[in-house]
């Protein structure tokens, strides 16, 4: 048997044995079209994030009467608001509120996921049962509703808000890595590591965890195009962040109403924002699946 | 020569136009009878009993089925002084024994709609229930008729108001539009809590029916006290929380009216949709709205700040530009803006923060700042999620205290937590405030100001702002009143700035041309007895 034998193997080149980035690249986009799209976008999306002062003159905050709901031209792209707001400015820096609850909220609630649902297969027996019936309890709730009763007791601002989109996450998570652990918690190397005295935590970390690591990654970028769209619903209901701060669903909410009809613009380029990342997420998730699901790779 | 002809003869064709039009014009504005006025509601009814209540989602569906001593005269509810009978005959009483006695003759005659007759004893039931109510019994505006001593009704047409010292405020306070008359057998009858889930009135209206969550209906009332009205025969108050639905609901045709106001795009966008299918009348809003520093919280307990964060405020370039986005429009002063006791333009340009040089005001405020060792502020806005006009005007403030270097961040919560922050738990550093009034009473109104003041949030106790409020109470003459405004406003606003104002409101009606005889007034709860109103078609 060679190695091109190996499912899922075509080649050393695919295997990144002797790869230069570029083909590599190349190959990502050849293969996964879309994958390589929505990376893209996530990256122009990073980038927006962290160079927003850079990238644009305008300040995202500061109002400019004189310019209130001009039409997308030569000087202002993409329009503006109500309030003279550069509209391409806040969708800009919009991005780093995205990004900062999109990726605080699914590291955080994937990490805990990962944590517990693997402690749960590992320890099995009544701690087990009664930590799934717990998921349970939290999975009977569809996530917006979840995090809207959430985000209502806490209040709203952006860390509530980040609370509000984890709490759903954890037990999404934690049901789907916990599937994949049954299966690894019956592997003699668990059992070895239990008889050379291993801890608990050393054995659920270091040995279990990173055995999961396929699904898990899979459902880490899913929950970041969806607690992008989370956060853009609850600012649009007006319980996430707050004026002035640049959010997506705030900019939409401010004009989706009453300006839908005399200036489009204003609720057309968030929704397209939001629109796009979560698309961008959706596909690279899909793409890293592909590529980290043997099977699904030798196709 | 030729010129002249022609612009004689030009003139002469340009006056028959319009005598043709005038005539037409009174053709047209003879009332039609029949039809149902269809109306659209943005909020809850939370019960049917108006001494109890302060919304307009209980008036406008409610008050036409009640009738009032005293209102506003629904031909010119603009004017905030012109008050006619509604019950009593006449005039409005003018008071004897030097403005403490008014006398009201009652009309003969007027029956409830179960076919009670109504006499003098149920007004003064009604008034007995509103000013004088018993323990547990909510009265909504009790504080308004602080002073009368005695309300008596020596026989069935005569009703006697004794006041223990002469006010301004008086008249106005009787002709709010809450004090809806009740029968005092009902009262006697079924207790104070009777009316919370019942109806009884003398209004142009009897009730039909109501389904909680979806309308209220009303049918014509044939024994009606004011001779061939209504002319409707009943009318229907559609629930539509949703700004969008309400006025999809108008644009439809599926409701002819909104008693409460639109903001401007949405007038634009009617008016464009429907051209002159879509009439529009607006008015001065007798609302206002303010922000208010909690005084307890440092370092709003020092003036100089309280000052600081008013002068940073340019209400005049907020006036021309958010009337366009927002309900809000008048700059003015504590009182509302046209009445004869509102400040002039001279005067109101005195105050800090609306004088005309903004950035004069600017530097004045750093200056406040830096001497109260503030230079850089930072605090949270509260404000109530509700768009109009609250979170468009918050998120403008913000704006302009960016500019004079203080960092400001907002705190938007739903209207029930949003209250409960200012009169509970006091947990803010600014809030957004308002004084959303009926008829236009300034005395009454200013009482908003003071410390004590139930509607007061600021935390603060100022005696000598106290005594001024109490004085301008018990002065009759309208010159030393006037006088005496202007020194309580500015107190209130400049030399202590308890609490800063912003904007007036603004309301704007779109509603369908063929709903005539009703007139816009300076409040969306009066005028709303829905007897002067036909259709068009």
């Amino acid at each position: 048997m060679t190695v091109s034998d190996l499912p899922g193997s075509g080649s050393l080149e695919e295997l990144g044995v002797q790869n230069s980035w570029t083909s590599t690249a190349w190959s990502l986009i050849r293969r996964q079209p879309l994958g390589a799209a929505g990376l893209f976008i996530v990256l122009v999306m990073i980038f927006m994030a962290v160079f927003a002062e850079v990238i644009t003159p305008f300040d995202p905050e500061e109002n400019n009467f004189e310019f209130m709901l001009t039409p997308p031209g030569a000087d202002f792209w993409l329009g503006t608001d109500q309030f003279g707001r550069d509209q391409l400015t806040r969708i800009i820096f919009g991005a780093r509120t995205a990004l900062y609850v999109g990726f605080t909220a699914a590291f955080v609630g994937a990490f805990s996921g990962l944590v517990l649902g693997v402690a749960s297969a590992y320890f099995g027996g009544w701690f087990d049962l009664l930590f799934q019936r717990v998921m349970d309890v939290f999975m009977a709730f569809p996530l917006i509703i979840l995090a809207l009763a959430v985000v209502s007791i806490l209040g709203p601002n952006i860390n509530n808000v980040i609370i509000a989109i984890t709490i759903p996450f954890i037990p999404q998570c934690a049901r789907v890595v916990r599937s994949s652990a049954l299966a690894i918690r019956e592997i003699p190397y668990v059992d070895a590591a239990r008889a050379l005295g291993f801890s608990h935590r050393r054995i659920i970390l270091r040995h279990m965890a990173p055995n999961v690591m396929a699904p898990f990654l899979i459902m880490l970028t899913t929950f970041v195009g969806q607690a992008i769209l989370l956060e853009a619903s609850l600012s649009y209901l007006g319980l996430g962040v707050q004026e002035p701060t640049p959010a997506w669903g705030l900019m939409l909410q401010g004009g989706a109403e009453e300006y839908a009809e005399s200036a489009p613009w204003v609720a057309i380029f968030p929704g397209l924002a939001i629109s796009l990342a979560v698309f961008a997420f959706n596909m690279f998730g899909d793409a890293l699946r592909d590529v980290l699901d043997p099977k699904l790779r030798s196709r | 020569m030729r010129h002249k002809g022609l612009k004689k003869a030009a003139m002469v064709g340009l006056g028959a136009a319009i005598g043709a039009g005038f005539a037409l014009g009174a053709v047209a504005e003879t009332p039609k009878r029949g039809g149902i006025l269809n109306i659209v509601v943005g909020s809850k009814i939370p019960s049917y009993d108006g001494h109890r209540e302060n919304t307009f989602g209980m008036i406008h569906p409610i008050r036409p089925f009640y009738s009032l001593l005293i209102r506003i005269n629904p031909d010119n509810p603009s004017s905030p002084t012109d008050f006619v009978c509604d019950l009593c005959e006449g005039s409005v009483p003018n008071p004897t024994d030097d403005g403490k006695n008014y006398v009201f003759k009652i009309r003969k005659g007027v029956k409830f709609h179960n076919g009670a007759s109504l006499s003098s004893q149920d007004i003064k039931a009604t008034f007995d229930k509103i000013v004088f109510p018993p323990k547990g019994t909510p009265s909504a505006r009790k504080a308004f008729f602080k002073m009368v001593d005695t309300i008596t009704a020596p026989d069935d047409t005569t009703l006697i108001f004794k006041l223990k010292y002469a006010s301004s405020g008086f008249i106005p306070a009787v002709a709010t539009p809450f004090n809806f008359v009740y029968s005092k057998a009902d009262l006697d009858k079924h207790g104070y809590e009777w009316h919370t889930k019942n109806i009884n009135g003398s209004g142009a209206f009897t009730f039909v029916q109501h389904q909680p969550g979806a309308f209220v209906e009303g049918k014509r009332y044939a024994g009606y006290h004011h001779a061939g009205k209504p002319y409707l025969d009943g009318y229907k108050a559609i629930a539509a929380p949703k700004m969008a639905i309400r006025l999809q609901a108008i644009r439809g045709g599926r409701a002819d009216i909104e008693f409460r106001g639109f903001p401007p795009k949405a007038r634009d966008d009617l008016v464009k949709a429907l051209g002159d299918k879509i009439t529009v009348q607006e008015s001065d809003w007798n609302c206002a709205l303010f922000f208010t520093a909690n005084h307890t919280r440092k370092p709003f307990d020092d003036a100089r700040v309280r000052r600081a964060i008013s002068l940073a405020v340019d209400r005049w370039s907020g006036s021309k530009y958010l009337s366009r986005i927002a309900i809000v429009k008048a700059v003015g002063g504590i009182v509302y803006p046209s009445h004869p006791l509102a400040a002039t333009p001279a005067e109101l340009e005195s105050i800090a923060g609306f004088g005309r040089d903004i950035k004069a005001n600017r530097a004045e405020a750093r200056r406040l700042l830096k001497e109260a060792g503030q230079e850089n502020l930072s605090f949270t806005l509260l404000n109530r999620g509700v768009d109009q006009p609250y979170k468009v005007v918050g998120t403008w403030l913000i704006g302009q205290w960016k500019k004079a270097g203080i960092t400001v961040k907002q705190d938007v919560k739903p209207t029930g937590p949003f209250l409960d922050s200012l009169r509970k738990k006091k947990d803010f550093d600014v809030s957004i405030d308002f004084n959303c009034q009926s008829v236009i009473n300034p005395v009454v109104d200013a009482s908003k100001f003071l410390g004590s003041a139930g509607n007061n949030y600021g935390s603060y106790d100022d005696p000598v702002l106290e005594k001024m409020f109490d004085a301008m109470n018990r002065e009759g003459d309208p010159k030393k009143v006037r006088s005496m405004m202007r020194a309580y406003e500015k107190r209130v606003l400049d030399e202590e700035a308890h609490m800063a104002l912003t904007m007036w409101w603004y309301k704007i009606n779109p509603h369908r041309s063929y709903v005539k005889g009703w007139k816009i007034a300076p409040s969306h709860y009066l005028n709303q007895s829905l007897d002067q109103v036909w259709l068009d078609k």
